[in-house]
């Protein structure tokens, strides 16, 4: 059987800024893997951390969770979060749950940069 | 309802399967007249829904057994619009359909919007014990007037109609 768990999250660092970005479908199968990627980064306390979602097509409720709990943890931290590149399809989940006022969201990665 | 399904899906608890459901559901409604962004948000609202019986019903065991039927809903004089009926049946724990509720959009915590967001997309959402283990959920969406709504006519965003807040 495939292991459809298998999402690929690269990271890398941009100056003081820990840039993550998820490849493919973020759903209740995936977004554990997002959400050790994010605790990883994390873990060394970035002053800037971008969640690029460019790649993403679809993310349920446990992707958004999984970024909530980045966010807190970005807020302990005094980490700035941002998340960048979302899709419509994406944005909409985050209306829905009335939670894209709550993050900061960047059109591009190079505006998450200074957002 | 008791005539038999057009499409009935068998499914294990296995999140690995939400993606071929999402996309059956959003091919379905696409050829029942919905828009792209309807489809997506249809499924998204099933997708939910599997997710939290898999998590709640089933706490995660992955061989529980998942019922996905799906009706084609004609237009008729209730209803001009034509529309979609789906239904998942499980035989996980049940619980009391009044006790599955929206949580406070207020509070920025993970978790819990399931239900919120499955209430948000759907025009009908009914929470039912079966007759035997397990719970039954009717999902109900027609397909949006364009007359009546012009503008975002069968979306959620900031800028569409709002609905109701669920269970007030």
């Amino acid at each position: 059987m495939p292991d459809d768990s298998a999402i690929n999250v690269t990271s890398e660092t941009i100056g003081n800024a820990a840039v993550v970005t998820p490849h493919g479908d973020v759903d209740l199968a995936r977004s554990p893997v997002l959400r050790n990627s994010l605790r990883q980064v994390q873990n060394a306390k970035p002053g800037r951390l971008i969640v690029d979602l460019t790649m993403v097509d679809y993310m349920d409720s446990s992707g958004v969770a999984t970024l909530v709990e980045a966010l807190q943890i970005a807020r302990k931290n005094n980490t700035r979060m941002v998340l960048c590149g979302m899709k419509d399809r994406v944005r909409s989940i985050f209306e829905i749950a009335r939670l894209d006022t709550v993050f900061s969201i960047a059109t591009s990665r190079e505006s998450a940069m200074t957002a | 309802m008791t005539t038999p399904p057009d499409i009935r899906v068998h499914l294990v608890s296995d999140p690995t399967y939400l993606s071929g459901v999402r996309d059956l559901i959003a091919a379905v409604a696409r050829r029942l007249s919905f828009s792209d962004d309807a489809c997506g948000q249809i499924a998204l609202a099933v997708d939910e829904a599997l997710a939290n019986v898999i998590r709640h019903g089933y706490d995660r065991r992955k061989d529980g057994p998942i019922t996905v039927s799906i009706w084609p809903l004609p237009g008729d004089n209730g209803h001009p619009r034509p529309g979609i009926r789906i239904v998942v049946e499980d035989e996980a724990r049940q619980v009391d359909p009044g006790q599955i509720k929206s949580r406070d959009l207020d509070q920025v915590r993970p978790g819990g919007l399931g239900v919120h967001i499955i209430r948000q997309i759907m025009d009908e959402v009914v929470y039912e014990k079966r007759t035997g283990p397990g719970m039954r959920l009717t999902l109900v969406k027609r397909v949006p007037d364009p007359a009546a709504r012009p503008t975002c006519a069968d979306c959620t965003c900031s800028s569409a109609p709002s609905k109701p807040a669920p269970n007030t």
